[in-house]
């Protein structure tokens, strides 16, 4: 094992610890609002359901909280390309 | 690598030479783009308001129903009725943002405009100067200031700990999140369909694996379908962002 880690070029560690470092970074930041959004339409579903005539004002708010928690793993998107060795 | 599969790197994807000028006044495909935007946001609500048919035909009821969407879908939902005069900003933004977004799907173009941050970060930042600006018009400096910083109802010592989170969501975090969210959708949305491509483009050359080319290639289609779906979304969440954060300035107890 440390032979072959002997052998690799220079940077060649680097290069590879900075591509799971990005994938580790917006998996993490994906988790979170994973569940957030399953909670809000999951909520929104039932509000439509039970009150259907109130299905046009439950979606407006809906996507807003969707909005609002997808922003969190969108910063790790970004934060994913920001990321450089 | 895999049967010659080669992605190419993300600054092959969103960058493009100048064509010409230079400096910060270079231009490129992304920018000659939001110019033809503009132009055709601003023809088909100029065609669409001279022509007034009491039955509405072609462009004109293109723009009488995007008029429709923002009034009564955005604007009475979440400013109310005294809010109406923000409705011409808030149709610009909706098109214009929504024409900038298609651009991804338009075959021989394929590149979304939003998916360079200057544009969105150029919008959020007049989205975040207009609901300040609405603030300190409604409530005065001070009492704007004070409804951001003390909102009422809440026990003295949670000042504390409110007082920052608020500040810094006001002045920071809400124009952050709002121009990387457009951002950040519509370069995701482009990456995928460039990963597709890809992918479909390698499938078909090898020839032993055309088996799977079509699954690939519906694929494909299908996610297309997907982003004309998200093009829309975001702006309608972009358009309905701003109509927010202006009514929360409006009327600061909600």
């Amino acid at each position: 094992m440390l032979q072959l880690l002997a052998q690799q070029d220079p940077g060649e560690l680097e290069a590879g610890l900075t591509a799971v470092g990005r994938g580790i970074v917006y998996g993490g930041a994906a988790i979170g609002p994973g569940i957030g959004i399953g909670i809000v339409v999951g909520n929104a579903i039932t509000a439509m359901a039970r009150q259907p005539e109130a299905a046009g004002m439950v979606r407006t708010t809906m996507f807003l909280g969707i909005a609002f928690t997808e922003a969190l793993a969108l910063f790790g998107f970004v934060l994913s390309f920001i990321i450089s060795g | 690598m895999i049967l010659g599969l080669e992605f190419p790197p993300i600054s092959h994807v969103v960058e493009w030479p100048t064509l010409f000028g230079d400096g910060p006044f270079a231009v490129n495909k992304v920018v000659i783009l939001m110019w033809v935007s503009a132009a055709i946001a601003f023809t088909v609500m100029f065609l669409g308001g001279r022509t007034r048919a009491l039955v509405p035909t072609g462009v004109q009821n293109v723009a009488e129903s995007a008029l429709d969407f923002i009034e009564d879908g955005i604007v009475l939902q979440t400013i109310g009725p005294d809010g109406l005069k923000y409705t011409p900003f808030l149709l610009t933004l909706f098109t214009f943002v929504l024409t900038c977004n298609v651009w991804g799907l338009i075959p021989g173009v394929q590149m979304p405009v939003n998916a360079r941050i200057a544009l969105p970060a150029f919008m959020a930042i007049i989205v975040y100067l207009l609901y300040h600006y609405v603030g300190i018009r409604s409530q005065g400096p001070i009492g704007y200031m004070k409804s951001i910083m003390f909102m009422p109802g809440v026990p003295k010592v949670m000042y504390l700990l409110l007082t920052p989170i608020e500040l810094v969501t006001k002045f920071i975090s809400q124009p952050l999140s709002m121009a990387v969210r457009l951002f950040a959708n519509m370069l995701a949305g482009h990456l995928l369909l460039v990963s597709f491509a890809v992918i479909t483009a390698a499938v078909f050359k090898v020839g032993a694996t055309l088996v799977i080319f079509p699954f690939s290639f519906g694929l494909l289609v299908f996610l297309s379908m997907f982003e004309v779906l998200v093009a829309f979304l975001q702006a309608y969440i972009f358009t309905i962002l701003a109509a927010v954060y202006i009514a929360s300035a409006m009327h600061p107890e909600h």
